[in-house]
């Protein structure tokens, strides 16, 4: 059997599942996915504190679950490192006394000395006899990490584990733990549902929604490549558009009076599609001299609203001919000197290399809308 | 003063509190974590003895545990001994009426407890014994400590349910709170005037005590 996590559950209620995950030993999968997605009963399961009514979960050869041959491990027998979302520290007891419960079958002495280690680990040494009540959130975090690292787990499951702190605390305690689990030789499953923390911290991302999961990959992959609209719209991508492969001195893209140029288009002319361009693959023309690149698929229209975001401005443009806008940002500095406001004319490429396409669903199908 | 009813009605209160504590830390966990088919039925037994008049509990007591009862006879053979008018259906008929007063705090107790601590205590390893000992009962302390104020206090003073299961039989079931009645039936003013205000100075000391070392383990929480 290979080595690190694998789970495949699947069940009808109370909420849907119907998921398969991988997770290396060292390697860190973030869960991501909208409020009742199922990201949360999903780390339940593997943790042994929901049972799903069909699948199995293994991890590092062992079977902790298999609803086909009625093997169900208890939550304790399971080996998993857990960070609650709230941190679920024992409230009547002190910093170390929290890491020393998980500590189960050493003497007293060598419990002591472990949890004064692993509280040091997580830069906790000199609060150790506080009570969670007189730690600041950050501070308990770090208490529910070393609690969870005190077993030596099998698996490390954060839930949520940054969404209780603001957000100097959540960036410092984001990079612990990117420090930490350089480590970890343990499979870790991060859930989330902020994209940019799973990008920042993941090696590899699940997009989950409704239970199931849509799709695996580097962070990268699935922000730039996602395998479908709907996960497009799940991952927050918003130059999302509906278009026709057509021949055209080659394959192109059809889209409102366009044909666009795509790298490594494959597919078969008339066919729709749906395709996506990140904000950076759209590229503002400068007013006065043409620049490099200006060839490359060019779109005129209008500017419907810009959006100055310090450094940076959000522009919206409705292409020639109607249809949903384009977004970009450019520097202040940049839309300052093209002269970009509501209502004024501009011009961009779309950069073919950036145009990713995906099978045809039509983008007003209500189902999509809500993801 | 009646020492051997005192002796008697503390007698039963710290058998009363003893045998319930763990009945009541049973009952009340599943009360307040579960969500099962006819726990409103449950809740609504439990708290019967809080609305129905000692004298109606008394009397289904006394069917119940009466030697044309089922349980009654059994008790007989096992034991030799009957339950009605002796200390042991006393302690029985004590256990029932006193249910309220155990099972409520401590399912308030156990309800405060986060879903995700208990959790916790499982996922560090722990078995339910030890999370219950380590993690919920500590926990729990405010709520346990009031159950045995309650269920003793409560005890201390009971007179119907005592007098319509146990009678009136002196060094077996004449509790205070029954001596105090036989006192003032007899003219014995005094007499009454001093167990009364033994049991009304036990009464208050228990509650403050109560409220003191609460407010101690909130502090200390």
């Amino acid at each position: 059997m290979a080595e690190g996590l694998h789970a495949t559950l699947r069940q009808q209620a109370p909420i849907p599942l119907e998921a398969e995950l991988a997770c290396a030993p060292g390697e860190l999968l973030a869960l991501v996915g909208p409020s009742g997605s199922g990201k949360s009963t999903l780390l339940r399961c593997i943790a042994g504190l929901h049972t799903a009514a069909d699948g199995s979960i293994r991890c590092n050869g062992e079977t902790w679950f298999d609803a086909a041959a009625a093997i169900n491990q208890p939550v304790q027998a399971r080996r998993v490192g857990f960070v609650f979302q709230s941190y679920a520290l024992f409230p009547h007891l002190s910093a170390l006394e929290n890491v020393a419960a998980a500590l189960g079958g050493l003497t007293f002495a060598e419990r002591t000395a472990r949890a004064h280690e692993l509280l040091a680990r997580v830069h906790l040494d000199g609060l150790e006899q506080r009570k969670p009540s007189a730690l600041s959130g950050g501070q308990q975090q770090r208490v529910a990490v070393a609690r969870a690292l005190a077993r030596d787990p099998a698996v490390l499951l954060l839930d949520e584990p940054f969404s209780a702190v603001d957000q100097v605390t959540r960036r410092k305690l984001q990079q612990e733990l990117a420090r930490l689990r350089a480590h970890l030789e343990i499979p870790m499953l991060l859930v989330t549902h902020d994209l940019d923390e799973a990008r920042m911290l993941a090696d590899r991302m699940v997009i989950l929604h409704r239970g199931r999961t849509l799709q695996a990959g580097t962070p990268d992959e699935v922000m730039t490549r996602p395998q479908s609209a709907a996960i497009a719209r799940l991952v927050g991508l918003v130059n999302l558009f509906e278009g026709r492969l057509v021949h055209d001195g080659g394959l192109k893209l059809e889209w409102l009076d366009h044909k666009l140029e795509i790298a490594n288009i494959t597919g078969n002319a008339g066919e729709r599609v749906c395709w996506v361009i990140p904000p950076e693959g759209v590229l503002l023309h400068r007013r006065e001299r043409p620049s490099r690149g200006e060839a490359e698929n060019p779109v005129s229209g209008v500017v419907r609203d810009c959006l100055r975001l310090g450094p940076f401005t959000q522009i919206r443009l409705v292409p020639d001919g109607g249809g949903e806008p384009l977004a970009f940002s450019v520097p202040t500095h940049v839309a300052e000197r093209n002269g970009i406001a509501a209502g004024a004319a501009a011009r961009v490429s779309l950069l073919a290399a950036s145009i990713h396409l995906m099978p045809w669903e039509s983008l007003d199908d209500p189902r999509l809308r809500s993801a | 003063m009646d020492w051997a009813a005192l002796s008697l009605s503390l007698q039963l209160a710290l058998a009363t509190t003893l045998i319930l504590l763990p009945l009541a830390v049973l009952l009340a966990r599943p009360l307040a974590w579960r969500a099962f088919r006819g726990r409103s039925l449950v809740e609504a037994l439990v708290a019967l003895p809080l609305v129905l008049p000692p004298t109606v509990l008394g009397f289904y007591l006394l069917v119940a545990l009466g030697d044309a009862s089922a349980l009654g006879q059994a008790y007989q053979a096992l034991t030799g001994r009957a339950l009605v008018f002796t200390f042991d259906g006393l302690l029985l008929a004590s256990i029932v009426f006193n249910l309220p007063f155990a099972v409520q705090p401590l399912q308030r107790a156990f309800d405060a407890i986060p879903r995700e601590v208990r959790e916790a205590a499982w996922c560090c390893g722990m078995t339910r014994w030890q999370a219950l000992w380590q993690v919920e009962l500590p926990l729990a302390w405010p709520g346990i400590l009031t159950a045995i104020v309650l269920t003793f206090a409560h005890t201390l003073g009971e007179f119907g349910v005592v007098l319509m299961v146990g009678g009136n039989i002196a060094g077996e079931t004449r509790t205070v709170a029954i001596a105090i009645y036989d006192r003032v039936q007899a003219f014995d003013d005094h007499g009454a005037a001093v167990m009364s205000a033994t049991l009304l100075a036990f009464s208050f000391a228990a509650i403050a005590a109560i409220n003191l070392l609460g407010r101690r383990l909130g502090h200390r929480g």
